[in-house]
């Protein structure tokens, strides 16, 4: 181990920061991703070297993005680039570690930008551990049109996001949510997706009718929602690359609402209204043959499936209020897992399969919190007048909800908060916003 | 009845009959009715001092009932509104009705859609009870999607959680 490093894990332990130098020689600079207080992780983003005049704009911006996306985690703080002491010129020249130490940066991201005749980026990094004065893996190289810069430049924070926590990245995603606006009585909705930092907004549907909680499909490519369309709540489906919906199936029922696929694409489970009494049905994609999974006078809805695909967790009011249950995914005797005071709705199981998010209403407010997948370590991470509808980053370390504020002029905006209830921040989007849905990484 | 008011009335059912999307809330979030030049809407009503109007249904007798907090449960006040509501309807078989549920926005969204159609059909199973036939209705919920009042207080909250009776013209669905 190298002095500097050494400095490092101290200077890491006395501010409680949860580094677990590893002590290989391809990655010592590490940020273990667990609870109590996080110090952010300082890093220096010089910006990329355009590699001919035309990349310059982009190689500026793609910077940029990279660090807001690190910044944006909570975990890492980025050091101004008016406080760097070494340029960056070259994007091959050796690395003056002492220049990057000076101004106590420990991690380093260098990169280029070159824009061919095609209209394609050429996109590189690399990643630098400065207090042990080495790289931190290979440096790599991303291509793509130049229309999704922003999509490399998230790929890029990804990677390091990815090389210096060991868990994967969550940049390079989209948010579907819906889109409000109007008066809180008339309030118009429409489907919107967006890029998980806000970025290019695309409307999918326009706001004739009041639409409801959209869900990706598992390959990201389809949005299953809720629609009144025709006068009543039914769900439908939309492909996202030629923007056109259609209903989900010839469905029975009264009402169809709160549809969420399975995670091998397959099969959609949903609430049917039936006579005021709601339960939950399954249904093969291409069958028109629905089968029933709960059967009881009470209200069953909001399922979301295991990432493993043999449990769904769900509402239901069987007890008197709204709690929590999982039943294997084939139906079969719900297990209660919520055992807190107040109401508990909208679980959503992680994409890791660890933990189950949910909206607690208990005392006139709302929160929302995280358990493990049998109820227990219950832990609350926001509170207001009305948060709801948590929903997963895919790498399951951040959860983005709802939040609405009070009275006559209030409206929705959308959050997010990482799971360890730090790192609350407003998620910007151009008008109000509720119902987000986070899609899996993009390949 | 005097030629004025049959041409009210007949002007009231052509509003009316452009309401059969039942969902009132739906284009442009205001009411329904015959669509205008610039989505501006005209809808007649009819004369509440006439019994045989929707007008009468909806503000003498009552279109609305209401809940308490998380219940579907109908009160006593609130069958004695509906007992009204079954008899007019009985009198005016030309008419059908869609009893829209709601809820307050204390509560999750889709719960709430849920509760809301535990409402209108706790509303539509009394109506059928009293002899409307069970073709001249239908239910939908609106969960917390359209509250009558804006306010986040229990004064709006309660008017919120209701039930409301939709007159629509044709003698079954």
């Amino acid at each position: 181990m190298s002095v500097m490093l050494r400095t490092l894990c101290l200077a890491l332990a006395a501010i409680g920061f949860n580094a677990m130098p590893v002590l290989a020689q391809d990655g010592p600079l590490r940020i273990v991703i667990e609870e109590g207080v996080i110090e952010p992780l300082p890093f220096a983003a010089p910006a990329f070297i355009a590699e001919n005049p035309s990349a310059a704009e982009f190689a500026d911006q793609i910077t940029r993005v990279v660090a807001a996306d690190l910044a944006g985690t909570g975990l890492f703080r980025e050091i101004p680039q008016s406080a760097h002491i070494a340029r960056i010129s070259n994007f091959d020249a050796p690395v003056s570690y002492a220049d990057w130490k000076a101004i106590n940066a420990q991690a380093l991201v260098t990169g280029s930008v070159a824009l061919g005749s095609d209209g394609r980026l050429n996109v590189k990094f690399r990643l630098f551990d400065v207090f042990s004065g080495q790289p931190m893996g290979d440096g790599l190289q991303f291509g793509g049109g130049s229309a999704n810069w922003r999509r490399i430049a998230h790929k890029v924070a990804d990677q390091v996001y990815a090389r210096i926590t060991g868990e994967s990245g969550y940049f390079d995603s989209r948010v579907v949510f819906v889109s409000e606006s109007g008066p809180k009585d008339a309030r118009l909705k429409r489907l919107a997706i967006m890029d998980y930092d806000g970025a290019n907004v695309q409307y999918l549907t326009d706001s004739s009718a009041i639409v409801l909680a959209p869900r990706f499909s598992p390959d990201g490519s389809r949005v299953l929602f809720t629609s009144y369309e025709t006068g009543f709540p039914r769900i439908k489906m939309l492909d996202i690359a030629s923007v056109t919906s259609q209903p989900l199936a010839d469905l029975s029922g009264n009402m169809t609402f709160a549809p969420r696929f399975s995670p091998d694409g397959g099969t959609v489970i949903y609430s049917v209204e039936q006579g005021g009494n709601t339960d939950l049905y399954a249904l093969a994609l291409g069958s028109n043959q629905p089968v029933r999974l709960t059967n009881a006078p009470s209200i069953e809805t909001a399922p979301s499936f295991s990432p493993d695909g043999t449990r769904v967790v769900f509402e239901s009011d069987r007890s008197g209020t709204q709690q929590l249950y999982v039943m294997p995914v084939s139906g079969g005797e719900p297990t209660r897992i919520s055992f807190g005071e107040g109401r508990y709705g909208t679980p959503v199981w992680s994409p890791r399969g660890d933990l189950i998010a949910f909206t607690k209403q208990n005392a006139g407010r709302f929160h929302i919190g995280v358990m493990r997948a049998d109820g227990s370590e219950e832990r609350l991470l926001t509170a207001s007048f009305l948060d709801e509808g948590p929903t997963w980053a895919p790498n399951g370390r951040v959860i983005m909800f709802t939040r609405e504020s009070a009275g006559a002029g209030g409206s929705a905006q959308l959050y997010s908060v990482d799971i360890s209830g730090r790192n609350l921040r407003a998620v910007p989007t151009e008008g109000a916003a509720s119902d987000p849905a986070w899609s899996p990484l993009l390949p | 009845m005097n030629k004025f008011s049959m041409i009210l009335l007949l002007a009231g059912a052509l509003g009316v009959s452009a309401c059969n999307n039942p969902d009132r809330f739906g284009a442009g979030g205001g009411a329904g009715g015959a669509g205008g030049a610039g989505g501006i809407t005209a809808a007649s009503l009819g004369d509440p001092n006439d019994p045989n109007s929707p007008a009468y249904f909806n503000q003498t007798i009552g279109d609305t009932v209401r809940f308490a907090v998380d219940q579907s449960t109908l009160t006593p006040e609130s069958q004695n509104v509906l007992a009204g509501q079954a008899q007019w309807m009985n009198q005016h078989p030309q008419y059908s009705a869609v009893v829209e549920g709601h809820a307050d926005e204390q509560g999750t969204r889709e719960y709430n859609i849920a509760l809301g159609a535990r409402r209108a059909a706790a509303v539509q199973e009394f109506l059928i009870a009293q002899g409307v036939s069970p073709a001249r209705l239908r239910t939908v919920s609106y969960g917390k999607e359209r509250p009558l009042a804006i306010c986040s207080d229990e004064a709006c909250y309660a008017q919120n959680r209701r039930a409301v009776t939709v007159i629509t013209v044709g003698g079954g669905v």
